[in-house]
């Protein structure tokens, strides 16, 4: 058992720190990740208001830095890699300790990864609203930033595979393999399509071009949601789930196979994205048939998930965190269901380029990525704080339900407003032109704008709520003492 | 079509090594004892 030893250990010297977990990185990309969640969600919210109200582009006061396309994908980026990135390293720094029973390899250079991260964040925000972009969606940063992405993101593969090199436990727990995966593939992913010749500082151009860009690009942008998105979550989802619930996974055996076939099946669904374009027809047909196979991956990983709570299923009555969990799962389903149907190409010739895309993207996004960190962040925030648990239990309550109706709210009017456009761009008249004008469309699905405004805006206010939560409870446990040594307890002697 | 002539030797490269990695832990004894795997995680701290 280990022994929480809240002392000066905490300024010790470095053999002392050789038995106790390292948390401090942990809890710097704890702390971040709920503030970058409310800057994020803060500018979806501003875009979302823009698209209804264009007058809060502010052009008429020549500030071009606030308009939507600059913003837009500062949202994108917040919200993915600020928030989801320190998500992410804080759970996989957190499981890959624990899990190994073993403290991270190399210290200073995980802590390197925090600043370097934090960096890339401050420098997105700052060169994505003065229009410095590469066009490139979930790529727009320009070189100098993707040569400190890939700095950091070799410092964390360094740190995260040093860790399991030199684990105290043989076997190497499902959570990790998902990490590794994610760690591997991003790496792959990012100096793929970011590779560029630059010309100067600020501008470079790519080392791709045209519609062989474009397969590039969506390869890339479909591995960053399965991925990042996804393999990396599950990572969370296969540790913090069985944690809360306080009960194993329901099958370990097909966790393994949930992952290769997961791993395997995502790399050659990029084409969905470019369905009837000038992509050749069988690259997309590769697209759409992996996409339809990469549904029961997919749902074999909820179904573990979820059926957890079999036999304790009334536990979700008196535990929001493992609402907020278990229901990330359901979302999950949801999205993996929704996305292999859109990749049918006379679905996709439809939701193409409408805002049925935008609702099945926030479906994964708000619904699975969302719910899951934040279930896992009331996890790790007290422990690491030393408090027992959040400040305010009936606070997390709340937040789950604003954050779910808010979920609803938004994927609903994004639902009726992309079937709505689909449906009328293709519209024909009788005499075979088209029946209506694009601008007819946007008068359409103006007022599911609006319930989108109502929808993002309660998720923004429980993420906000939750920011609230964990700085009482960070305060709680700083004014208490210094935060816990975590001791690493000894292996017992391997046995078969 | 010309980025086929590195795309499709990457990706078989890669098959090879998941393929590697895959049999690595096979034989590394990763999945010896899949049951007792699950429960450990519940065992510490």
């Amino acid at each position: 058992m280990s022994a929480i030893t809240a002392d000066a250990l905490s300024r010790a010297h470095p053999d002392a720190q050789a038995g106790i977990y390292n948390d401090k990185v942990v809890r710097q990309f704890s702390v971040m990740a709920v503030v970058w969640g409310v800057v994020g969600m803060l500018v979806g919210v501003i875009i979302a208001a823009q698209m209804i109200w264009p007058a809060l582009n502010l052009g008429q006061f020549g500030l071009e830095w606030f308009s939507f396309g600059r913003l837009r994908p500062l949202h994108t980026n917040a919200v993915i890699f600020a928030f989801g990135g320190c998500v992410l390293f804080a759970t996989s720094y957190y499981v890959v300790q624990r899990t190994c029973q073993t403290r991270l390899f190399l210290g200073p250079l995980a802590a390197l990864t925090f600043w370097g991260w934090q960096l890339v964040i401050v420098l997105a925000a700052i060169t994505l609203p003065l229009g410095l972009t590469t066009g490139k969606e979930y790529a727009e940063l320009i070189w100098p930033i993707d040569v400190l992405i890939t700095i950091v993101w070799i410092s964390y593969a360094v740190v995260f595979f040093g860790t399991l090199a030199t684990r105290k436990i043989n076997h190497i727990y499902v959570a990790n393999w998902f990490f590794g995966a994610f760690i591997l593939a991003v790496a792959l992913l990012h100096v793929v399509n970011s590779a560029a010749i630059p010309t100067s500082f600020l501008h470079a151009y790519s080392a791709w071009a045209g519609v062989q860009s474009a397969m590039i690009q969506w390869w890339y942008g479909h591995n960053a949601v399965g991925f990042f998105l996804t393999a990396g979550f599950l990572g969370i989802m296969y540790y913090f789930i069985p944690k809360q619930a306080e009960r194993p996974i329901y099958s370990y055996r097909l966790s393994i196979v949930h992952f290769w076939a997961l791993i395997f099946t995502y790399m050659w669904a990029g084409p969905h994205h470019l369905h009837y374009t000038a992509l050749p027809d069988w690259t997309q047909s590769i697209g759409m048939v992996f996409s339809l196979i990469l549904l029961a991956p997919s749902w074999g990983g909820m179904i573990n998930g979820i059926m957890t709570l079999s036999g304790a299923w009334h536990k979700l009555r008196d535990d929001p965190i493992l609402r907020f969990l278990i229901v990330s799962l359901s979302f999950y389903g949801m999205s993996t269901f929704e996305g292999p149907m859109m990749s049918i190409k006379t679905v996709n010739a439809l939701s193409h380029y409408t805002d049925w895309t935008i609702g099945h993207v926030h479906s994964g996004a708000l619904g699975w990525v969302g719910l899951i960190s934040m279930g896992a962040l009331y996890f790790l925030i007290p422990r690491l704080f030393g408090q027992k648990k959040m400040y305010s239990v009936p606070a997390i309550e709340l937040h789950f339900w604003i954050a779910c109706v808010g979920i609803v709210l938004y994927i609903a009017a994004m639902w009726i407003a992309g079937v709505t456009q689909g449906l009328m761009w293709r519209a024909l008249a009788d005499d075979g032109t088209l029946a209506y004008t694009f601008s007819e469309s946007v008068r359409a699905t103006y007022p599911f704008y609006a319930i989108r405004l109502v929808g993002g805006t309660m998720y923004f206010a429980g993420m906000c709520i939750m920011a609230w939560n964990v700085w009482m409870t960070v305060s709680m446990g700083l004014k208490a003492g210094p935060v816990p040594q975590i001791r690493i307890p000894a292996v017992a002697p391997a046995h078969a | 079509m010309d980025s086929l002539f590195v795309l499709i030797p990457l990706s078989v490269l890669l098959v090879l090594a998941i393929l590697g990695l895959f049999w690595w832990a096979l034989y590394n004894g990763q999945y010896d004892n899949i049951e007792r795997e699950g429960e450990r995680i519940l065992k510490d701290d």
